[in-house]
């Protein structure tokens, strides 16, 4: 591997990248429950609803400030880095960003300020309408960047003109391309899984060390119900992702299940050591047929193998291998416990299982590990293309670029980068230990 | 006359640089001011005037960047790279300063080092964007729409001086802000740093004038060739009546009228840079039209611009006005920390 512009750039980017999407993952399903609770307490008058939104809305204020800051960073990236890439999707893809811009980017912008800031000077149905608001952006967001970024998976709607560059022809083929509906549905239900994980992992605490128990016992009790019911979801439409990605890319299917030659009952590979240069898996362990049960439905059916594209077209296997091990095992981790804490809840005894509340701790993180190995697998599995079949990665790079010039914003960034990581779970785990406000506290 | 999408997206362009300009301006002037007061309840409060609304007010400079991209791609992947370290050391001044937001009332004991961390991620991305449009305004060193002036292109005295006018025009609208925005001595105080930010503004100003059509000789023949220079006459004028207005507003100790001119000279100093640099997308090199993206792509996004601006712009007011008259101890941070 060289240490070159674009190795400089690509890990930039995919720092830069996977950074920011820890934060829009917390705030996506965060705001949504956030809407949630500030509804319920407009609905019931519950003080109980009003506590929690209060505990929750100062967290989401610290995730969701930082996931601003660090997402300007990746819309200039693209023209720094990545200026022959901006070049060729400028004229499909900008327009996209552009109504995430308008529909998103403002709406969240112009009402946190009264979310978080207004309480005092707005009533509480304009406050709820301010939360809502917020929501709607987040998700908008979502909708937007996954329609951009799916283009770049299956690319549609659009011809090269002649001066060589993709223009747009059809532009609801070029939103509603053919894998857009799967990620947007698998990425959404991510932020949602996460969410969930991450608020009942902080409730779980809470309850252990008896910070506000009853309040935070509500707490644990909505996020495990939100868990029940989206991490079996994400399986679903993972799964359904999944047959997608075979029709569009197999190739990236291939470097998933680690089948370096086409084969008809095609094996499981649970666990093996895929060896680029010599184009097989070493202390390879694998359930026979179970590879065709799971993509084609049938006993013999037949799946493409990375040796039907030559060495220099096929993405860097063990990466795309392990990084989707790593989001699978999680999502069926985060499904054991979810039907787990809701056997114990209905057992009663939610609250006396300590082993339990100690392991949802410990799972706090998961949904936030899977959904970045996710992006990674889908990614790295795209490679050696940036957009599929079409533009190549190392063409996609700023051709002037200096080695030496993106070292420095390299090290930079990460320098920075880690701080801020750093003060953010210092300062998340204080406002944790410090529990809900009494009541009529501020936000 | 057939309506040209080019010019209207141009204009919009222009709009948009302008609110970016006059809003971020004043939050990131706030931080720049940040260093010289001393009263940490003062600090908390000028923080507070601009919590709110900062996020906001950024989110013009992402949409200005994202309109060159979609609709002047061609320059936008020539610029950007040209000034990528600028660009970058802006993009980390924004980083610092936003988590400052959140970190400084949060972490007890370290306002010190949040502060200091505000102010200079604040200045960092005041003084590079300054270097970015110093650099803009110079022209770039292309051959074949690759940039051929090395990374290191950009340090020129040049852009150095209009990196440094460009924080102490943040500083002016930044206190100017902070007049309206405050009482007491928190407010006389303010309004001292609004007098000497538009000092050096005014000098500055005078400075870019003189040396910007030393430095690009077609500048020199748009402002100064009969009979152009009449029609252009009203540019200059104005932005001394601006200053005019600014500095009677000031020592009168008016509370709106300061920064409202500050604002108007801000807006006359932009224009006369866009007329300086009419029609280019890239300064020399390329048009605006030349850096157009497709017909479809402009006529795709003009929708959103023309239909939701307008709602944007209408919640805004509404955040503005909610958060309307002085800051006090019940805004803001500074209560769960």
């Amino acid at each position: 591997m060289e240490l070159d512009a674009l190795m400089l750039s690509r890990i930039q980017f995919g720092l830069t990248t996977a950074f920011h999407i820890m934060f829009p993952t917390m705030t996506i399903g965060t705001a949504l429950f956030l809407a949630f609770l500030e509804g319920a307490w407009l609905k019931t008058g519950k003080e109980v609803y009003r506590r929690l939104y209060h505990y929750w809305v100062r967290l989401f204020a610290l995730a969701f400030g930082i996931g601003v800051v660090s997402g300007v960073v990746l819309t200039f990236e693209f023209g720094l880095n990545w200026s022959g890439y901006s070049n060729f999707i400028g004229d499909v893809l900008g327009p996209l960003i552009g109504y995430e811009v308008l529909t998103a980017f403002f709406l969240e912008a112009g009402f946190i300020g009264i979310m978080l800031f207004g309480e005092r000077r707005v009533g509480p149905k304009l406050h709820f309408f301010a939360t809502c608001m917020v929501a709607l952006g987040t998700t908008f967001s979502a909708f937007w960047i996954l329609a951009a970024n799916s283009w770049m998976q299956t690319p549609a709607g659009y011809e090269i003109s002649a001066q060589g560059y993709a223009v747009p022809v059809d532009w609801m083929a070029v939103i509603f391309n053919p894998s857009f509906p799967y990620r947007l549905a698998h990425m959404v239900n991510a932020s949602l899984v996460s969410s969930a994980f991450v608020i009942a992992a902080v409730s779980a605490w809470c309850v252990l060390k008896n910070v506000e128990r009853e309040t935070m016992m509500k707490s644990l009790k909505l996020a495990l119900l939100m868990a029940a019911i989206t991490a079996p979801l994400q399986a679903f439409l993972g799964d359904q992702h999944g047959l997608n990605t075979l029709e569009y890319q197999p190739i990236k299917i291939a470097a998933i299940e680690g089948h370096w030659e086409t084969v008809s009952e095609a094996p499981l590979v649970l666990f093996a050591w895929p060896d680029m240069e010599e184009a097989k898996n070493y202390y390879e362990v694998s359930i026979p047929y179970l590879g065709s049960i799971i993509l084609t439905h049938s006993l013999d059916g037949t799946l493409v193998g990375l040796d039907t594209v030559p060495a220099e077209d096929r993405p860097y296997v063990p990466l795309v291998f392990f990084a989707f091990r790593i989001m699978a095992g999680l999502g069926f981790l985060m499904i054991g416990m979810a039907f787990l804490g809701q056997w114990l809840r209905h057992k009663k005894r939610l609250d006396t299982s300590q082993w339990y509340l100690k392991l949802l701790i410990l799972t706090g993180p998961a949904g936030i590990v899977a959904t970045i190995a996710g992006w990674i697998t889908t990614e790295a599995g795209r490679q050696p293309w940036v957009v599929y079949e079409v533009l190549r990665t190392k063409d996609a790079v700023t051709p002037s670029l200096d080695t030496s010039t993106v070292a420095i914003s390299l090290v930079a960034v990460s320098v920075v980068y880690l701080i801020i990581l750093l003060v953010f779970l210092k300062v998340g785990a204080r406002m944790v230990a410090q529990g809900p406000q009494p009541a009529g506290g501020t936000v | 006359m057939e309506l040209d999408l080019v010019v209207i997206w141009a204009a919009i362009l222009v709009v948009g640089v302008i609110m970016y300009v006059v809003l971020d301006g004043f939050d990131l002037g706030v931080g720049i001011l940040f260093p010289f007061q001393n009263n940490r309840g003062h600090r908390d409060h000028m923080m507070g005037s601009i919590a709110p609304v900062w996020d906001g007010n950024e989110t013009w400079l992402i949409m200005g960047g994202v309109i060159i991209l979609a609709i002047f791609p061609r320059a936008y992947s020539m610029i950007l790279p040209a000034v990528y370290l600028p660009i970058f050391a802006m993009l980390l001044g924004f980083i610092l300063r936003g988590v400052a937001f959140e970190f400084r009332h949060r972490s007890p004991g370290t306002e010190h080092i949040w502060r200091k961390v505000f102010a200079g991620g604040s200045i960092l991305a005041a003084f590079s964007q300054g270097i970015v449009l110093g650099h803009f305004i110079g022209g770039f060193n292309f051959e074949q729409s690759l940039f051929e002036g090395g990374p290191w292109s950009w340090v020129h005295p040049f852009n150095f001086f209009t990196g440094l006018a460009l924080v102490a025009g943040y500083g002016l609208l930044g206190g100017c802000w902070l007049v309206m925005k405050t009482t007491g001595e928190l407010r006389a105080w303010s309004r001292r740093m609004a007098i000497r930010f538009g000092a050096l503004v005014m000098i500055a100003m005078a400075v870019v004038s003189i040396w910007t059509p030393l430095v690009d000789p077609e500048i020199n023949r748009r402002w100064f060739t009969m009979p152009d220079m009449l029609w252009l006459m009203p540019v200059p004028i104005l932005t001394g009546l601006a200053f005019l207005g600014l500095w009677i507003g000031l020592f009168r100790d008016r509370t709106l009228q300061p920064f409202l001119c500050a604002v108007a000279a801000f807006l006359l100093g932009f224009l006369g840079l866009a007329i300086s640099l009419w029609p280019y997308a890239v300064p020399r090199v390329m048009t605006i039209w030349e850096a157009a993206s497709s017909p479809a792509s402009q006529q795709f996004l003009i929708w959103g611009a023309l239909f939701i601006i307008p709602v944007i712009l209408a919640y805004t007011c509404y955040t503005y006005w909610v958060f309307r008259g002085p800051v006090s101890d019940k805004d803001g941070y500074g209560h769960d920390g």
